[in-house]
């Protein structure tokens, strides 16, 4: 079997079988999320891993699981990771670097920056930068947002209370995020998109 | 630029004539095309070992031809019948072709077995986790359509999605095609028929995108 090459693959061959080599999950996540973890268009926009935030991708995964957060799809791979390769596979993902892949409407992210920034103040909505940080890098359980896929963050945004938060008896950091993501119009939330999408 | 629009509406016209399988003067007179429905059917619905183009997504379309213009695509298959295709293929005609073929309805070949289609589903739906194949519903979407330059894979043959993933396996058409090779790296010959099963029994019914 050949694992993609890039400049992620770890050399430690694999000993164990496929559920518990390492490496082969590693390969298994960059399948969708791209060689080195950038993102990738599919017929659903799959999200930039590399750089991201490991206590992010931890909590997202048992969001998964305990269906806080809802997705057929990473519930699935979310019951294929055993022992502690989450977390592993989040250190790898946090490690990789890689450039944007681009492709946002360059015309929004002037408006987005603002927003970013800023906040809308008359619509209550905080500065991003307040959580995410200044360059967008997230921090914790809160994601980096610099270099995300555009289609993937106006998705997010557009979509928040169908997908995060789904269990009242268990509120999560979605929380923060829900009156945000309800508050911004889609052309503001494409404006910030268009905005993190290309930070580095 | 008017001679080339116009020049690009007789390609189309020829594509249309070529692939209605009519005496074409446009046809006849370029011997390096041959004729397409040769292989690929008069409707262009595909006809062992060559695949279904109708109702294609454009891009994709687009991208193999490319792809066997600059030898990526080296399965046997390929060398012998594509290889020369693409090449003297030229950018104003291959537009209109792919045009052309995308517009085309579609037909499922139906040629799978029945038995198999629900196992089949579910590698596709949902994956198997636990043997780190992903879900194709990720990117070539709920109905198969595709979208862009992933193919749409609804009602393709059996035997064609056999051979694809097969290639893949054998280590034919790596360039340019990531993430395939290593996905179809992962499948028994049990998945790939059960796969190809419920692809080739399916069709989706409203519009791809």
């Amino acid at each position: 079997m050949l694992i993609v090459a890039c400049s992620l693959a770890p050399g430690a061959a694999a000993t164990a079988g496929p559920a518990e080599s390492l490496s082969e999950k590693f390969a298994y996540c960059q399948d969708c999320h791209g060689p080195n973890g950038q993102g990738y268009r599919g017929f659903y926009p799959i999200p930039r891993l590399a750089g991201q935030q490991t206590q992010y991708i931890e909590n997202q995964l048992r969001a998964f699981l305990e269906r806080r957060r809802k997705n057929a799809i990473m519930l699935n791979v979310a019951h294929g990771l055993h022992g502690n390769m989450a977390a592993a596979l989040a250190a790898r993902f946090n490690a990789a670097k890689v450039a944007p892949i681009g492709g946002a409407p360059q015309t929004l992210a002037a408006q987005g920056k603002d927003i970013f920034d800023h906040g809308i103040p008359e619509k209550d909505v905080a500065a991003c930068a307040a959580c995410h940080g200044p360059a967008a890098q997230g921090t914790g359980e809160i994601p980096r947002l610099a270099g995300q896929l555009y289609e993937y963050v106006v998705f997010k945004l557009v979509n928040w209370s169908k997908e995060r938060g789904q269990i009242a008896s268990q509120p999560d950091t979605s929380l923060i995020m829900e009156p945000v993501a309800h508050s911004l119009s889609r052309s503001e939330a494409q404006a910030v998109a268009a905005y993190v999408s290309s930070l580095r | 630029m008017r001679s080339r629009l116009a020049e690009a509406l007789l390609i189309a016209a020829a594509s249309t004539i070529l692939f209605a399988g009519l005496a074409s003067p446009a046809g006849a007179e370029d011997p390096a095309i041959g004729n397409c429905t040769w292989c690929h059917g008069g409707g262009a619905q595909g006809y062992l070992p060559a695949p279904r183009l109708a109702g294609q997504q454009r891009a994709y379309l687009r991208a193999q031809l490319e792809r066997f213009r600059m030898h990526g695509r080296d399965a046997p298959a390929s060398i012998q019948f594509m290889w020369a295709a693409a090449e003297n293929l030229s950018d104003g005609r291959m537009r209109a072709l792919t045009d052309y073929l995308a517009a085309l309805d579609t037909k499922p070949a139906m040629d799978g077995n029945p038995a198999l289609e629900g196992r089949g589903r579910d590698i596709y739906q949902n994956g198997v986790a636990d043997e780190n194949i992903v879900a194709c519903v990720a990117c070539h979407g709920p109905h198969a359509t595709g979208v862009g330059a992933i193919p749409r894979l609804d009602g393709l043959s059996h035997s064609y999605l056999v051979r694809r993933l097969t290639d893949w396996q054998n280590g034919y058409n790596r360039a340019g095609a990531t993430p395939m090779p290593h996905i179809a790296g992962n499948l028994s010959p049990d998945q790939i028929d059960a796969l190809s099963s419920y692809l080739s029994n399916t069709r989706y019914a409203g519009a791809a995108r």
